[in-house]
């Protein structure tokens, strides 16, 4: 009787601590995705102006942002500064982390510690820094410039992910390949880059995500053909429309897939 | 099996000759010469730190010496890089590749020699059939076993028919019956495809079993090097008997010399002893045995295995007596271990079945041929 009692009183703690705990997460989701969830709502707004009241939805504003050029020709060159800088951020990035990783020598800490320090380096800083080279150059900005400063923003990263996956039995497997007869490059493609492609991918799923999402360089370094987001802050100069909400709501779950990608990508890594 | 000596050393298959290597502040091998005949298995067997992987290593490719020359079938190969010498290794943790099928691992290796696709696949299932692993071709390395990682390791490394094949600890991570096991394989696959194989282990039964020619090496220099015969029972120097297995160790200082027998005065009395061989002999005769210089008065330690002292009378110089202090049961015998009043202690295997009781007397026993007399080291 008095033992179930007192288990009685345990139990009752125990489902408080527990609402508790839940309460608290669903309130840290709601701050995170209660915007999110508004833009998406509103995007399916079936009236001029993105705000409530909510009078039903409809896909009117999706087929009308689907219809305008402007935007879809942004889209085209996000994919392909995203791309092309994920690319090339990742090959560079992993072939620095390969080389810190495999060869020992003087100044080893200053190249790592210089290679990751365009993360710490505001992207304005980094914008602006680049628009002056470029008319110092008297290079006009262009898409090119974009992807070069989404390099310069991303490489750091795809870096520091490679640089993490690097372990001392792949080094052992690498050597045996060498033994074998193998040389460098072929060691390189036949051997480090399948065992680290999870690593490689979510590296570049990753530097693809931030690019396509990336406004301020974007905005600084491109003149004609600009990328999504300049192209969203162009419509929103003129006034909240709930076409912005939708292309808004497309760009989220497009960069939300490919992030779980990501994460999933890595995850499998970690547990194998 | 004779020792090659430098003068014969274009003869040898593998040849190391005044091999150094120094990293900054310590120093991994000095001057260690070691030649090989075609087709010998050699086990080099040292404590950690005593530079028998550094020495692998250099044979392999994978580091530079800072000085001397490394020679296979007689040509230098002090400069290649691992690709180019005729050696392959396994590795310790076998460093198979992981996204890569059994058989793809072994095909590996004959690819980059160019070999047509029929010839490849009839020489993986050739090397498959050898390492005994028929039916796994298609699986992939994370299904396998540890043993069977390890032959898969061997199978890629034998591919590509090296003349030399480097082992690194291969055994290491193996539990007691499968390595067991795999030195019999070892054996059997090293007589049936006649190449010389070059081990790295710190387990001397497992260089017992397999070796046929042991090289013992501590602080980056051969101690020993021989037979496992002679080694074990007619160490060269202090370490390569202490290395080699338990001894009862007596200390003296030589009293005189007769042939190679050498008298050693001890705390328990005059003892008759052989000399010591020089390292690289291969028997105990008298020709290996000529090149020490004894002097009278030096110090020495007579060297004696726990199998060769008896307790019977008439079994040879009785060397005092001994208090047995303790016993350990070890199935087929007992270890006996026992003290002298000057403090000198014996160990010695005795049958399980007239085992002298702890805290009793006894008198141990040895022949002048079961007794090595080895100089003093002085460290």
């Amino acid at each position: 009787m008095n033992t179930s009692q007192k288990r009685g009183a345990g139990g009752w703690k125990q489902l408080a601590c527990k609402g508790l705990t839940a309460a608290y997460m669903a309130a840290c989701f709601c701050f995170i995705f209660a915007p999110v969830a508004v833009l998406v709502l509103f995007s399916f707004q079936d009236g001029r102006l993105p705000v409530p009241p909510f009078h039903g939805p409809t896909l009117h504003w999706y087929a009308q942002a689907l219809a305008n050029d402007r935007l879809l020709s942004a889209m085209g060159h996000s994919f392909l500064v995203g791309a092309g800088s994920a690319f090339l951020s990742v090959v560079l990035g992993f072939l620095a982390a390969y080389g810190l990783a495999r060869y020992r020598f003087r100044g080893q800490t200053l190249v790592r510690s210089i290679l990751v320090l365009p993360m710490a380096v505001s992207y304005l800083i980094v914008g602006m820094g680049l628009l002056v080279m470029a008319s110092w150059l008297n290079i006009a900005p262009s898409l090119w410039l974009v992807c070069i400063s989404h390099v310069v923003i991303n490489m750091p990263l795809a870096f520091a992910i490679c640089s993490a996956q690097f372990n001392p039995a792949q080094v052992r497997m690498e050597m045996a390949a060498g033994d074998l007869g193998a040389s460098l490059p072929r060691v390189l493609l036949q051997i480090t880059v399948p065992m680290m492609a999870p690593a490689l991918s979510a590296a570049f799923i990753l530097c693809f995500t931030l690019s396509w999402d990336e406004f301020l360089t974007a905005f600084l370094l491109s003149r004609f053909d600009i990328t999504l987001p300049v192209a969203i802050w162009g419509l929103l100069r003129g006034g909240l429309n709930p076409q912005t909400n939708a292309i808004g709501s497309m760009v989220f779950f497009g960069a939300a897939a490919l992030a779980l990608g990501a994460e999933y990508l890595m995850f499998r890594k970690k547990s194998s | 099996m004779t020792v090659l000596h430098p003068s014969s050393a274009s003869s040898a298959h593998l040849a190391v000759e005044a091999v150094s290597k120094h990293y900054p502040g310590q120093t991994a091998l000095e001057t260690v010469s070691l030649h090989v005949e075609r087709g010998r298995y050699v086990v080099l067997l040292g404590p950690s730190g005593s530079g028998k992987t550094t020495l692998l290593s250099l044979i392999g490719g994978f580091t530079m010496p800072s000085s001397g020359i490394i020679r296979i079938g007689g040509q230098d190969v002090t400069d290649l890089p691992p690709a180019k010498r005729p050696t392959t290794t396994v590795f310790q943790d076998y460093a198979l590749f992981p996204h890569m099928t059994v058989a793809a691992n072994i095909e590996f290796g004959l690819k980059l020699r160019g070999l047509k696709a029929d010839a490849r696949k009839a020489r993986v299932a050739t090397m498959l059939e050898l390492v005994g692993l028929g039916q796994h071709g298609e699986r992939s390395i994370q299904a396998l076993s540890g043993g069977q990682r390890q032959r898969v390791a061997l199978a890629r490394a034998l591919a590509v028919k090296p003349e030399i094949l480097l082992l690194d600890e291969p055994l290491g991570a193996l539990d007691l019956a499968l390595r067991r096991q795999m030195q019999d394989e070892l054996h059997r696959i090293q007589r049936q495809m006649n190449r010389t194989f070059v081990h790295v282990t710190h387990d001397q039964e497992e260089a017992m079993a397999l070796a046929d020619l042991i090289v013992v090496m501590s602080h980056g220099r051969i101690e020993d090097m021989g037979p496992p015969r002679r080694v074990y029972l007619r160490p060269a120097t202090r370490f390569a008997a202490t290395f080699m297995g338990e001894s009862t160790q007596i200390e003296g200082r030589i009293h005189g010399q007769d042939g190679q027998s050498i008298t050693l005065e001890t705390e328990i009395g005059l003892l008759r002893g052989m000399a010591a061989p020089s390292s690289g002999a291969m028997t105990d005769s008298p020709a290996d045995t000529q090149g020490r210089i004894w002097r009278t008065g030096d110090k020495a330690v007579a060297i004696i295995r726990p199998e060769n002292i008896r307790t019977a009378p008439e079994s040879g110089q009785a060397m005092g007596q001994a208090l047995v202090y303790e016993t350990v049961f070890q199935g087929n015998y007992v270890r006996v271990f026992a003290r002298s009043e000057t403090g000198q202690t014996f160990v010695l295997h005795s049958p399980a079945r007239e085992v002298p009781a702890s805290g009793s007397t006894i008198t141990p026993h040895a022949l002048m041929d079961d007794i090595t007399i080895v100089p003093a080291q002085e460290d």
